[in-house]
């Protein structure tokens, strides 16, 4: 592990074009959720995509991606993060702290320095490669965690977060403090999302108004950043996530099948609209979207 | 190609301090009388650290045993994940708790980051007083008491951008300042994780005494995955485990009583890993959007509606936890 010179952006991270991340103050609103479905819709638009958990005592995006048994291996280059299968649409790969668990229950009890400094070698250590977009998944919080990785990025240029809340007030008052930390270490928001924001019911169509929603665009306007959508609560997509392992079709695959997936495409719009950074006449500016079966 | 494996089995809890290496062997201990000192501190890379470090037990122990000592019961309420309830719980249990005026409670909120028991008692404009016997906790009624980093924020959304080792500091002002005075219940609503805080508590209040913890999940795999590990801390920590509630499970519709799970258990929800791990089982709680709405208008879900089943449940998870702690 070098220790990183003053100013030098991370190596490790030089092929990278876009770095995001995903932030929320409150627990369980979706930021791994959010994610996961960021990482499958780059992905199917024809993307190379990394993932990285950074949220070290419960991470879950082994689980949500269908790795569980895998480990991460040492390469020549450095650590390599395990695949997952796209049928070649794109490319998707990821570190998380729940591959190097001996066992899945075990628990990861430490304080403060020893977090940081797993988070110094996830982002010294790991073989990214050329990829075009980096997700960060963060615990919710403004702790350790969150300052070694704005410390980390500082001169890697990240494009920004993306802020998750869900419509309840008592989640938009966490997620208020870490709009405030995000202005405090100058990272900018990229936009907000509201989760479980009403729901899909599979009994009738008819989305009842029951579950409270409106909560993310209100905090959107009051700290002017931008709103990128809305997303319903979908029992079916539990339900994915947990049936992957058993399902033919690779998790790219059944994701396109899902109703959550025009809304992620919608945002993913949003994000790429207001990136100024890469040229206007990009490889990927026409993604080839296979139809769903 | 070799496996990467960091050293994360720990069978022993962490200390506050960081070394630059492993102890090396006839090391005499980093908190010996001797550290820093011995033949095998001579070429010892922590030498430094070690000198520096206090000796002997921390003096702050027994003062927060003392100002602890009027509390009856203790319970942590605890979660590897994060939304799955653990707050609400608190809120929960302490409205049933103060239900009782013959009981004198206390909800202390551990969540410096993302405090929510304010909001949800109701009380998130108050601050706190200092007066010659400590801090003065917040009075949500004469019987129920509650303590948070939010009472003494400038700003109600102020970040609270602190490493681990300044929660620590603040966590122990908690138990060591607050004029708890006595007390029948002290509830204690946990962030999520088996960090700073989880490890602190547990160090602090270990001579004083926690009842138990009462372990909160969701159906979903995603959740029970991340309740394993911190049942695992529990046990590593030697915690005792009251028991687990499930929350959030299935929901009826209003309209039309047409019942989905909306988040699914696959694996058998909270009940089978109870079965696995030898958990007491203390019930489930549907989804009901009133009590999202009860906790954002910082009111008693248990007060405002009284015959759902969700209260209920609630209620039977209430008097569990009162029979597991040897009280009625
Ligand atoms: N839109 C949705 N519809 C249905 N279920 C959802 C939705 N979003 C998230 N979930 C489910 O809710 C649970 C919590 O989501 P998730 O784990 O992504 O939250 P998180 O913010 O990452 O939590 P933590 O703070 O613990 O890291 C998961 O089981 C997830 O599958
Ligand atoms: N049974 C339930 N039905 C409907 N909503 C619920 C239920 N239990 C909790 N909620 C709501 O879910 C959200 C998350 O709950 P809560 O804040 O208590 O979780 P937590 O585990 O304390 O989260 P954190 O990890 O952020 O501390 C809150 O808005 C709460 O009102
Ligand atoms: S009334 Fe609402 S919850 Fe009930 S079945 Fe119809 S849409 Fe679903
Ligand atoms: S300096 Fe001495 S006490 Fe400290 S770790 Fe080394 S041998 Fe042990
Ligand atoms: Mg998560
Ligand atoms: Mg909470």
């Amino acid at each position: 592990m070098e220790e990183q010179e003053i100013g030098v952006p991370a190596a490790s991270l030089a092929g990278i074009k876009h770095i995001i991340l995903i932030l929320s103050g409150k627990g369980g609103v979706g930021k791994s959720s959010v994610t996961t479905q960021t990482a499958l819709t780059l992905c199917s638009m024809g993307f190379k995509v990394g993932v990285l958990d950074i949220d070290l005592t419960g991470p879950s995006l082994p689980r949500m991606f269908g790795l569980e048994n895998e480990s991460i291996y040492q390469g020549p280059e450095g650590w390599q993060p395990v695949k997952v299968e796209t049928n070649s649409t794109g490319s998707l790969s990821v570190i998380s702290l729940g591959f190097l668990l001996g066992d899945r229950g075990n628990s990861v009890i430490w304080r403060g320095p020893k977090k940081t400094s797993m988070i110094k070698q996830f982002i010294s250590d790991v073989a990214w490669g050329e990829l075009d977009y980096l997700l960060i998944d963060t615990p919710p919080g403004t702790s350790d965690e969150h300052i070694s990785i704005a410390e980390e990025l500082r001169y890697s240029k990240p494009d920004g977060g993306i802020v998750v809340t869900t419509p309840q007030s008592v989640a938009t008052a966490d997620v208020k403090k870490e709009i405030n930390f995000c202005k405090k270490v100058d990272l900018k928001i990229l936009g907000i999302i509201e989760n479980m924001s009403g729901f899909v019911c599979p009994h009738c169509a008819e989305c009842t108004n029951i579950f409270s929603s409106g909560g993310g665009k209100r905090l959107s306007e009051q700290f002017s950043v931008p709103y990128l959508g809305n997303v319903p609560i979908d029992p079916k997509f539990v339900e994915m996530i947990e049936n992957q392992v058993s399902s033919k079709k690779t998790l790219v695959e059944m994701y396109r099948e899902s109703s959550l997936c025009p809304i992620f495409e919608e945002i993913m719009k949003k994000l790429r609209k207001q990136d100024t950074t890469t040229p206007v006449v990009d490889k990927h500016e026409q993604p080839q979207i296979e139809s769903p079966k | 190609m070799t496996e990467i494996l960091p050293h994360v089995n720990d069978e022993v809890l962490p200390a506050e301090y960081e070394l630059n290496q492993p102890e090396p062997e006839h090391c005499p201990g980093p908190e010996s009388d001797m550290a820093g000192k011995s033949d095998a501190c001579g070429g010892c890379a922590n030498k430094e650290i070690c000198e520096s470090l206090p000796k002997g037990p921390d003096p702050d122990i027994p003062l927060i045993t003392d100002n602890l000592s009027g509390i009856e019961h203790k319970i942590l309420v605890l979660s590897g994940k994060g939304g799955v309830g653990k707050s609400t719980f608190a809120a929960m249990l302490s409205w049933a708790l103060s239900a009782d005026e013959d009981l004198q409670v206390g909800a202390m909120d551990l969540d410096i980051c993302g405090p929510s028991l304010p909001h949800m008692l109701g009380c998130i404009k108050e601050t706190v007083h200092e007066s010659n016997s400590g801090w003065t906790p917040v009075y949500v009624t004469d019987n129920l008491a509650t303590m948070s980093i939010q009472y003494m924020l400038p700003e109600d959304d102020s970040a609270i951008i602190w490493r681990g080792s300044k929660k620590n500091l603040l966590i122990k002002k908690f138990l060591k300042d607050v004029d708890w005075d006595k007390l029948d219940y002290l509830v204690i609503d946990t962030p999520p994780g088996t960090s700073d805080e989880h490890i602190s508590i547990n160090k602090y209040m270990r001579e004083s005494g926690i009842d138990g913890a009462l372990v909160v999940t969701t159906p979903q795999e995603v959740a029970l995955l991340d309740v394993r590990k911190e049942i695992d801390f529990c046990k590593k920590a030697g915690i005792n485990i009251l028991g687990l509630v499930e929350n959030m499970s299935g929901f009826v519709c209003p309209n039309c009583k047409g019942e989905s799970q909306i988040f699914k258990a696959t694996t058998g929800g909270g009940e089978a890993l109870c079965k696995e791990l030898g958990i007491k089982f203390l019930g489930s709680v549907p989804l009901d959007p009133r009590i999202g709405k009860s906790c954002d208008m910082g009111e008693s879900f248990l007060d405002n509606y009284p015959d759902s089943p969700a209260s209920s449940a609630v209620l039977n998870v209430v008097e569990a936890l009162r029979d597991a702690v040897g009280d009625v």
